[in-house]
């Protein structure tokens, strides 16, 4: 979808360019994220592919178009374009501003109106209310759903984005990180993604490209293939100490096993739940309500107690998650809770398992057995064909 | 957000003004619109102080020669010449100032942009009248040369709010816009100038107070206006013609400001 050849950027009067002889492929419909250190190059980088910054040397293709001499002015209009600073026009309405590009595109008043207020619907915010006011009186989170809407105006095929989320709290930017996810599974772009958070690169990205000076690449994979196989010690040091806990992030709970501590529905009798509890080998037991809904956790004492009722004994049924939450969270909770397990629901409500520490443990190691296996399959096969020894 | 109760300015989002403002431009920028009953004061005050005057006047009793010097119709050519002479070099300063001050903020200008500030510096150093004096010698007398001599010293603050005023311009507003496809010259008319409106408008109000006061020196070149007054009550030595003059002088300066002022807040790009 989007090509670089042999592109470079020099400056004069530097001795080093800013970005070294590069090629990389991008293909369609995929957030790659540019992730490095401060200075390696990845803004100019991404800058050149919509010619904000002309390269020295090289090309670029545009789904398959070489678009390296074209007007720039045009190709522009051809790309979406969001920054940090979201750059919303001060003087324009929130409507004028998305209608922007469209306008210069010649497209009709009405046409330009629907798509306003659609773009508004994509990125959730209410068109009636929004078109009419100005970037001031938009908080952060909002301004730059507007930029983003701004630079789907015209449906582009492509979008580049600066560290979009940059200038945002971390409450709203989780938020718009998450609805971004899911409006990309809808419109499926081809997303250029600037970053200097590994994390926010994990989240976002199909595959990560780790930057070095000069915009070298040290690895560009998918984010569990840089997670759990570094190619060298700077990607390994970029992605940090914490890299098997932040696979976690990649995981939810439905692709792992659950665990099971034993159930009985409210209103039995104690000495078969005494029994029951006995027979397992866990200390605690859970109820559940009519809808197979956790109600209490209880021990022996808590069956023990006669005083109490059941459903009213022992401890809330916390922390509870649903299948799509990732492991990462699940962790947290698990952190919080007392009993170190999380409990997992339906979207009723209905009591499917729990996920524990040893749990989420043989998950990592299961994800780390896989991308080893993976690069040894690869290995052999490459060695195959090239009638080497077996490794 | 235009709300009818005055208040203090709100603060600007930081992605509205960046970079350098000094303070003329970060005041212009961050004035509200005013509740109507405050556009009435400045007109109900210079009312008064003409009525004042007038009645001052007339409580006089004035010789032949001051009621040569003051009566209605000297008067009111003196108004109608200033103001001519005002409105006329503040639009020449105008005309000349803004394109220059554009030329002078776009990046291939960096080399000369100090050589043309300092000229411009000097039109206004200079004294005006030293100025009006050498035109008259080398030019002729009259409306054009004083039109001149008052431009010249005009020229400095539209050009300098011009060139500020552009610079303030969000420099991430303009990025956007050049990412989104804006060609360079779309770019200046929709955004920056614009945008630079409220600094511009600031300068033409200081341009024209300040031509106001200047313009009284051109009856030395024989160009009319209040300054025929003045002089007039100078030359023969009656305080009260002098008086008149000069109140007079500061009583269109201060309703030229009036009016700009109006100008300005209706000028303004709603959203700043």
């Amino acid at each position: 979808m989007i090509r670089l050849e042999g592109v470079s950027k020099r400056y004069p009067g530097q001795e080093k360019p800013a970005v070294e002889h590069i090629d990389l492929d991008i293909p369609e419909g995929e957030i790659v994220i540019f992730v490095g250190p401060s200075g390696c190059g990845k803004t100019t980088l991404m800058k050149m592919i919509n010619r904000l910054i002309e390269p020295t040397s090289g090309r670029i293709f545009i789904q398959g178009e070489d678009v390296t001499s074209v007007n720039p002015d045009q190709l522009r209009r051809r790309i979406g374009y969001v920054i940090q600073q979201i750059g919303l026009f001060p003087h324009m309405t929130i409507g004028d501003n998305i209608a922007t590009v469209p306008k210069m595109l010649g497209w009709d008043k009405g046409r330009i109106d629907t798509r306003i207020d659609e773009l508004l619907e994509l990125v959730g915010l209410d068109a009636k209310t929004f078109r009419k006011r100005y970037p001031k009186q938009l908080s952060g989170g909002q301004r730059q759903r507007v930029g983003v809407a701004r630079a789907l105006a015209v449906d582009p095929p492509v979008m580049l984005m600066d560290e979009p989320f940059g200038a945002i709290d971390p409450i709203t930017r989780d938020r718009l990180q998450n609805e971004f996810l899911r409006l990309q599974a809808e419109i499926r772009k081809t997303i250029v993604f600037v970053t200097h958070d590994i994390d926010e690169a994990i989240k976002m990205g199909d595959r990560i490209a780790i930057l070095r000076e000069g915009a070298q690449i040290a690895q560009y994979d998918t984010p569990r293939r840089i997670l759990s196989a570094p190619a060298d010690a700077f990607v390994a040091d970029f992605v940090g100490a914490g890299a098997s806990l932040k696979r976690l992030n990649l995981s939810r709970v439905r692709d792992v096993p659950l665990s099971f501590w034993p159930t009985v529905v409210v209103g039995t009798d104690r000495a078969e739940v005494l029994s029951i509890l006995r027979q397992s080998d866990k200390g605690s037991l859970l109820i559940l309500d009519a809808e197979n809904r956790p109600l209490r956790w209880v021990t022996a004492r808590d069956i023990d107690r006669d005083d109490i009722p059941l459903e009213e004994a022992g401890l809330e049924p916390e922390p509870i998650v649903e299948r799509q939450a990732t492991l990462q969270d699940t962790l947290n909770l698990m952190l919080d809770s007392s009993h170190g397990a999380v409990l997992v629901v339906d979207a009723d409500g209905g009591y499917l398992g729990t996920v524990d520490f040893a749990t989420v443990a043989q998950a990592i190691q299961g994800m780390r057995r896989e991308a080893r296996d993976q690069l040894r399959a690869e290995a052999v096969e490459l060695s195959e064909t090239r009638d080497l020894a077996p490794p | 957000m235009m709300t009818s109760a005055p208040g203090p300015p709100l603060p600007l989002p930081e992605e509205v003004v960046t970079g350098l403002t000094p303070a003329a431009a970060k005041h212009a920028s961050q004035r509200r619109r005013r509740p109507l009953l405050g556009y009435a004061v400045m007109p109900v005050l210079l009312g008064l102080a003409c009525l004042g005057l007038y009645l001052w006047v007339q409580g006089k009793d004035l010789d032949s020669i001051e009621r040569r010097l003051v009566n209605a119709d000297v008067i009111r050519q003196g108004f109608v010449e200033h103001i001519k002479l005002s409105l006329a070099s503040t639009v020449l300063a105008i005309a000349l100032a803004v394109p220059l001050g554009v030329l002078l903020t776009r990046s291939f200008a960096k080399w000369f942009t100090p050589v043309v500030v300092g000229l411009a510096n000097i039109g206004q150093m200079v004294p005006s009248i030293g100025v009006l004096v050498v035109l008259a010698l080398i030019w002729t007398i009259g409306f054009q040369p004083a039109v001149v001599a008052l431009a010249a010293y005009a020229l400095l603050p539209v050009l300098r709010n011009t060139m500020v005023g552009l610079q303030q311009v969000d420099r991430s507003v303009i990025e956007s816009a050049r990412g989104m496809g804006m060609t360079k010259r779309r770019v200046l008319t929709r955004i920056e100038l614009p945008l630079a409106v409220p600094v511009i408008l600031a300068g033409v109000r200081t341009a024209l107070v300040i031509t106001v006061g200047a313009a009284t020196l051109a009856t030395f070149v024989n160009a009319g206006g209040l300054g025929d007054i003045i002089s007039g009550g100078l030359s023969t030595s009656r305080n009260t013609v002098i008086v008149t003059g000069g109140a007079l002088t500061a009583v269109l300066s201060l309703f030229v400001d009036w009016v700009a002022g109006i100008v300005e807040d209706l000028l303004r790009p709603k959203g700043l």
